[in-house]
């Protein structure tokens, strides 16, 4: 065999490892009744919940509560299927939290009740979708 | 009064380019293919075209910028992206917040390396601008903003705020002009974002340039003689886009507060890959200068990161990261075109390769493994893998989009956690880059077989791993993956400054730019690993506060609660939280917010006390003092270590009302680490919730408690002046003085009592830092006490992150080192291109 070969090969048996681990490191997004089904089964790998924020009927957010230490605290949250779930976030209250329109959170079910978030990305109302012009000025 | 001059200037030009571009690209097409008696004029009608398109693309560009520097807020792109407060450096950077100015850069851009290029070649003009001209066709489109029935080519700048948005005032008063925008991002109201994204684009421009003299070589069957003009250009395209990434990292360090400078973020990760493969295309074509080898290889390479640019811009600009991102834009329909753009030149780059891959020359014989040839190869294929690991996880997005598309499911997201998951894979790439760099650059200068490389390695070898047990004892690593890289990462530095030694007593610093480029990266290696390998957040919460449910005890919390004035252990410091301060125009430093009442007017305060730093008198009181951003707060944290007091820091936080609450750290360099602070949490006291009543009935001298804080009640005095309140005849005013202490600190408050006709007037003390607002209730003639109301809310207080970053200094020395390497490689290789230019041979 020839020594390009050997590289060649080499090369694509690299390549493949490279593959297999992104997929098999790659998150998913599910909700939050599949997360649950998951932690049933034992599988403890973090996955992504899309949602929003629990509101109250006059819009106002509900649920935040905020560790005395102010580092850590609880949420609610509802999910694409509508399923509420209590999410504890070892971090302050990013701020603007509540304004947030889309939050995805990254992590697992802890128990039963209890979903622990390792990372909360979110989607505020961006400034270049304002479509508001303030009457200032008239 | 709406000015439609300027924007009708910016859309004629904008069409102007685009049409000057296609007649360029015509033109140049023909300069190539006519036979050499018809070539000077389809050559100066060739350059006309493109300095009418070089004229136009600037028109655009002052257009825009015109619009944005005369605060024209009838412009959506001004509204939206400036305000009048901005001063004229971030004027630069609202030009090219939005995408369309983004894309008007790149095009000046092009333009600009367009006009060098016609004048520094001879033979090339031809093919290299009608690549050009094309890419210039195609990204003009981009801004165009012409509709053709359903059909929207291009997102313009220059709509008018009224055609922009639907707002019910402008059914009233077309001519509605808002008197002012909604400002820029303030993550970008920083330095290193005006410089940051010419930088950036600059690399992504220039990328263009060894593409198109390959495209060029392909189509005119040159198939080798491209790569002595290329190189320099591929060099300084590297080093560029390399200098825009680092200053990308640099800026997210010092205004982020995501704790680094690097996340792999999907936004970075679309930069770094180009990069990689440019650098590795770089290598390749060095290779082929020197013995006619790894041509196609070099092809492969630099085809891959032109078209790895258009699919980062892509990625980034098209709304498929969508929630993968932290900023990533929105889409503006440009998607579709942005496709199109790739795809087009990916077909036209493939086709070519494709139909001469048989005639391109390869060189036959089997590369030794003692052969400089072997080991660049497999430097170069060790980076195009390093790509190619970033590069897959970076498009789940995309994998999940063109799924549906075909109406799959795909709930593929990225990996959870980023960091480890490209550190487990990018950290053994580098190690055996560091080794490559190390053994191929005694290759590269010397003839080798298998006993000289074992002379020659040895000498390098023992120093390293004399000097990386040093490393490793005294930075105590002692994590395997890490020493292996300490020796891997010293080994490169050792080997290749040896090989810059001889160089330079040798020869000239001119061949010396591969040896400094590999010092700087195993010094970027060493710095990497000890700054984020070894960072420490050192914020541990150590209150003691439990909870009723023990597992959260066992979490780490890696933010610490400072309550204003209050001590509070940050491992070997104790930190004082000091209160919010502001930066006022004139005066250095900060300035107490306690002093400085708002006047209402944007960046304008009353000041409550002399303003006094450093014994020097800036402001009497009374005064009204320019804030530079009012909405900029800067939290005044004093670190002491044995009692001792050691230095000060002020993170900020901005309120925008758009973004919200942004944070941003600040970092006290030591030279052999930096501490790292910012506040993550804060109080917000603008609209307390006080507490209910408690009522404290004190004599004059006495001593009481209000929560915890010791008070003393000096005593009540009848005034006859008050500030804001005009007494009459007949009105008592009594004054109270409270003092409360505070941690060492003294806080005098004066809640004032009136009687005027029988009626009680009662104006409260507030301490907002302290939380407390007294008020005078009644005064009890019968037992001379006062009958104080007291109010509380909690007391001021911010939450702090603090992260201990250990030699990150040998990091931006390493990049500094390495970019400097690259302009010494640039400056050899163009000097080669333009002597061979100036003889006529190219």
């Amino acid at each position: 065999m020839k020594k390009g070969h050997i590289i060649g090969l080499g090369i694509i048996a690299v390549a493949i490892v490279i593959i297999i681990t992104s997929i098999g490191d790659a998150s998913t997004y599910e909700s939050f009744s599949t997360a649950k089904e998951m932690k049933m089964r034992g599988d403890d790998k973090p996955i992504h919940v899309v949602g929003e924020l629990k509101k109250s009927v006059a819009g106002v957010v509900e649920g935040i509560e905020v560790n005395p230490d102010k580092t850590s605290f609880y949420f609610m949250m509802v999910d694409a299927d509508g399923t509420s779930q209590r999410v504890f976030y070892n971090e302050p209250v990013p701020p603007d939290f509540a304004r947030a329109e889309q939050v995805v959170v990254i992590g697992s079910y802890r128990t039963e009740d209890l979903f622990v978030a390792d990372k909360i990305l979110m989607k505020c109302p961006s400034k270049y979708q304002e479509t508001e012009v303030s009457n200032a000025g008239i | 009064m709406i000015n439609t001059f300027i924007g009708n200037l910016g859309h004629f030009s904008a069409i102007l380019a685009f049409v000057s571009a296609l007649v360029a690209a015509y033109a140049y097409y023909q300069f190539t293919v006519v036979p050499e008696l018809e070539k000077p004029s389809w050559r100066r009608f060739s350059r006309i075209s493109f300095y009418v398109h070089s004229v136009a693309s600037f028109a655009i560009a002052i257009s825009l910028f015109e619009i944005i520097y005369n605060h024209r807020f009838e412009y959506f792109y001004a509204y939206s992206h400036s305000s009048m407060a901005l001063p004229v450096h971030y004027m630069v950077s609202s030009f090219w917040e939005g995408q369309e100015g983004a894309f008007i850069l790149w095009i000046v851009w092009n333009v600009i390396l367009g006009l060098v290029l016609i004048h520094t070649n001879k033979f090339w003009e031809g093919p290299v601008m009608l690549v050009f001209a094309l890419v210039q066709a195609f990204l003009v489109s981009m801004i165009l903003g012409v509709v053709i029935g359903d059909l929207k080519i291009g997102s313009s700048p220059f709509i008018l705020l009224r055609d922009a948005v639907n707002a019910p005032i402008f059914s009233i008063n077309p001519d509605f002009v808002p008197e002012d925008g909604t400002g820029l991002n303030p993550l970008l109201q920083n330095i290193w974002m005006v410089i940051h994204p010419p930088t950036l684009f600059l690399g992504y421009a220039s990328t263009l340039v060894p593409f198109a003299f390959l495209m060029g070589g392909l189509w005119t069957k040159r198939y080798s003689e491209w790569v002595r003009p290329a190189l320099p250009w591929a060099q300084f395209s590297a080093m560029i886009l390399g200098m825009g990434i680092i200053m990308g990292a640099y800026w997210a360090y010092v205004t982020l507060n995501f704790g680094g400078y690097w996340n792999w973020d999907p936004v970075e990760n679309a930069v770094y890959v180009p990069w990689l493969i440019l650098v590795a295309g770089i290598h390749t074509m060095i290779t082929y200068k020197k013995s006619a080898t790894a041509l196609k290889t070099s092809m492969v390479l630099i085809i891959a990161s032109f078209i790895l640019v258009l699919y980062a811009t892509f990625l980034v600009r098209s709304g498929v990261l969508g929630d993968s991102s932290v900023h990533s834009f929105t889409d503006l329909g440009l998607s579709g075109q942005l496709l199109i753009y790739m795809l087009f030149f990916l077909f036209v780059a493939v086709f070519l390769a494709a139909r001469n891959w048989k005639h391109i020359p390869t060189s036959e014989k089997e590369a030794s493994v003692y052969s400089r040839e072997f080991w660049i190869f497999i430097g170069a294929t060790t980076l195009a893998l390093m790509a190619f690991q970033v590069i897959l996880p970076t498009s789940i997005p995309v994998w999940n989009a063109i799924v549906e598309s075909f109406g799959g499911i795909s709930n593929m997201a990225p990996p959870a956690d980023q960091v480890g998951f490209y550190t487990k894979f990018q950290l053994w790439f580098s190690v055996a880059l560091a080794l490559l760099t190390a053994v191929g650059q005694f290759f590269w200068w010397n003839k080798m077989d298998a006993k000289k490389l074992r002379e020659t390695l040895v000498t390098p070898y023992i120093v390293s791993v004399l000097l990386s047990a040093v490393i490793i004892v005294w930075g105590k690593v002692f994590d395997l993956s890490y020493i292996i890289l300490v020796i891997a990462a010293t080994f490169t530095i050792v080997a290749n400054s040896t090989i810059l030694f001889q160089l330079l007593k040798k020869s000239t610093f001119k061949l010396t730019g591969g040896s400094l480029a590999h010092i700087g990266l195993g010094l970027i290696l060493i710095g990497v690993m000890f700054s984020s390998g070894y960072s420490e957040v050192i914020s541990h919460n150590l209150s003691g506060l439990t909870y009723s449910n023990s597992w959260e005890d066992e979490l780490n919390k890696e933010h610490v609660l400072l309550w204003i004035n209050k001590p509070t252990q940050i491992k070997e410091y104790t930190a004082i939280y000091k209160g919010r301060h502001k930066k006022v125009v004139g005066v250095p430093g900060y300035v107490s917010a306690n002093i400085l009442e708002p006047t209402g007017n944007v960046n304008e305060a009353l000041a409550l006390d002399d303003v006094v730093v450093r014994g020097r008198t800036y402001h009497q009181k009374g005064d009204l003092v320019n804030i530079v951003l009012e909405e900029n707060d800067y939290f005044r944290i004093d670190y002491f270590k044995d009692e001792e007091y050691q230095f000060t820091l002020h993170p900020m936080s901005q309120y925008n009302e758009n973004m919200g609450l942004i944070s941003s750290p600040d970092s006290r360099r030591f030279i052999n680490k930096d501490l790292y602070t910012f506040v993550s949490a804060l109080n917000d006291f603008d609209d307390p919730e006080w507490r209910d009543d408690e009522l404290y009935e004190v004599s004059p001298g006495e001593t009481f408690y209000i929560a915890d804080f010791v008070t003393t009640f000096e005593g009540g005095e009848v005034v006859n002046e008050l500030p804001g309140v005009t007494l009459k005849e007949g009105d008592v005013a009594v004054k109270a003085h409270l003092v409360i202490q505070d941690f060492g600190v003294e806080k005098r408050l004066s809640p004032i009592f009136i009687i005027r006709d029988n009626q009680l007037g009662k104006i409260p003390a507030i301490d907002n830092e302290l939380g407390v607002r007294v008020e005078v209730d009644n005064i009890i003639p019968e037992s001379n006490q006062f009958s104080f109301k007291v109010n509380r809310y909690q007391k001021d207080y911010v939450v702090l992150k603090a992260i201990m970053k250990p030699q990150i200094n040998i990091l931006w020395a390493g990049t500094i080192i390495m970019l400097i390497g690259f302009c010494v490689a640039i400056y050899r290789r163009y000097d080669e291109f333009s002597k061979m230019r100036d003889k006529g041979l190219e």
